[in-house]
């Protein structure tokens, strides 16, 4: 079964609807051993990168997720899902992330007619197929809204990319490790695309 | 590239969908959700509902339309209308969508913005910014207003050439604040709000297009986006809102509730004169 990770930050639910309205069953979860057991991860969020990385270590969700991770089962991070799987945040000071992606995280630089936060539909540079957006047209938009973005250390990792004042990575991928900057769940049919070929993997 | 977003805004009072003119002759215009669903097939990027009542009893109402929309409808929802505590941010992200937007309360409790954007994050933190030209001569005198944010006299084209101010509104533009929209608008960013829907009082209603002289001033004011609102009465408005006006988004009510244009007609609009937007795509 698919479980998303409670650890305060944000809307949970639309998430949780979003895989309602695809017939697919996902619970979310609080605590560390709903976590040990989940078949699929999915990890939200928004809100302050600080604010998350605290409530995931205060609810002892983040070995667990780890752990998830480690064994290379289905994980699917969402915007700061996303952004927490590196090893340090820019945002407000120097944050330290779960570390499980090298590379860190950034704010786009300010200049001159760029609005930041990064809100609205924009579509993806895919560096190849993906399993992820299989079926989705590649002029496709997703709905963003973040001032901060990801640089991983290692292109490998890279599945997409997006431009906004400057290329940024919006998906990365790596084995049953997936993340996406942007927002299935509010991206409508596109998004519960990507949604739906995630529960099939 | 990001594209520049159409958003419906739909009055909703008594769990219902109302059209009227200022809040009159209210005609029952459907459900909400079924709206919803109908803009989103037009290509709708985000929605809005403005809660009209905004009373005690009615809030109840307005939870139980976001929550039936949000599990109808994937994509950003806005509600605004009589917003004034955390708690009715809490209630209402928790029912389901995603930003809110904050009109009166934020001018007489500023700190208000900066404590909702510290709990829930800017992104979720609209600020409606109500400015009403008047005449420097018919401006009242507001002492309590910082020195920083009092109105200023800006150059008027469009008026012949009078300056004049920006002052903004409450209470449904009834209510001067002698605040000045430029600088309300950088305050209200300083202080973390993530987005500003800009509502000019003389457009609004008018059908005439939006206000594109203020639109520009804001938008070039503040980094964050600006959504231009009052005044849509057919396509070529918002594409000036979006290119003259500099705005990242149009907001329209009665030209879409209408069926006077479409929301795929005026992105088709766009499109043709360069203005990049997203267009639904089967999948």
């Amino acid at each position: 079964m698919i479980k998303i990770v409670d650890y305060g930050m944000g809307n949970l639910r639309s998430v949780q609807k979003a895989f309602e309205k695809l017939g697919v069953e996902a619970g979310i979860c609080s605590r560390p051993e709903q976590i040990e057991r989940a078949d699929k991860l999915v990890l939200p969020g928004v809100g302050a990168f600080r604010d998350a990385i605290a409530h995931l270590k205060q609810q002892e969700l983040a070995q667990p997720v780890l752990q998830h991770i480690e064994a290379d089962r289905p994980f699917l991070g969402i915007c700061l899902g996303l952004q927490l799987l590196f090893d340090v945040s820019e945002e407000d000071g120097n944050w330290e992330g779960l570390g499980v992606t090298p590379g860190k995280v950034v704010r786009f630089e300010d200049r001159p007619g760029l609005k930041i936060p990064h809100m609205g539909w924009n579509s993806l540079e895919r560096v190849g197929p993906h399993p992820l957006l299989e079926g989705i047209p590649d002029d496709a938009h997703f709905y963003f809204v973040h001032s901060y973005f990801v640089v991983p250390t290692d292109d490998s990792v890279v599945a997409a990319r997006t431009e906004h004042g400057e290329r940024f990575v919006s998906v990365i991928s790596r084995g049953n490790l997936f993340a996406t900057q942007f927002h299935p769940e509010k991206s409508q049919r596109v998004g519960l695309k990507l949604l739906q070929n995630f529960a099939e993997l | 590239m990001l594209a520049k977003r159409i958003i419906p805004c739909l009055d909703v009072h008594g769990g219902r969908v109302v059209k009227g003119v200022n809040f009159l002759n209210l005609q029952d215009a459907g459900d909400p959700v079924e709206v919803a669903t109908r803009y989103e097939g037009e290509g709708a990027d985000e929605l809005v509902f403005l809660d009209i009542t905004a009373s005690h009893e009615e809030r109840e109402i307005m939870l139980d339309v976001v929550r039936r929309t949000s599990e109808t409808v994937f994509m950003p929802l806005t509600v605004g209308g009589g917003i004034r505590t955390l708690d009715d941010i809490r209630t209402l992200l928790k029912a389901g969508c995603d930003k809110v937007s904050i009109n009166s309360a934020a001018v007489t409790n500023p700190e208000f913005i900066r404590e909702a954007a510290l709990r829930f994050g800017s992104q979720c933190i609209v600020v409606n910014i109500d400015p009403k030209r008047i005449a420097v001569k018919d401006e009242r005198d507001f002492p309590d207003v910082a020195d920083h944010l009092r109105v200023q006299p800006h150059p008027s084209p469009d008026a012949g050439g009078e300056p004049v101010y920006w002052d903004v509104h409450i209470n449904g533009g009834r209510i001067p604040t002698g605040l000045d929209a430029v600088r309300w608008a950088r305050e209200v960013e300083r202080l973390g709000a993530g987005e500003i829907v800009l509502t000019s009082m003389d457009a609004d209603g008018t059908k005439d297009g939006y206000d594109l002289e203020i639109t520009r001033a804001v938008a070039d004011a503040v980094t964050i986006p600006v959504v231009a609102s009052g005044g849509a009465g057919g396509p070529e408005h918002l594409f000036e809102a979006l290119t003259e006006g500099g705005a990242s988004a149009a907001l329209a009510a009665s030209i879409f509730h209408y069926g006077t244009y479409t929301i795929d007609e005026t992105k088709h609009f766009l499109a043709e004169r360069g203005v990049p937007v997203r267009f639904n795509v089967t999948v």
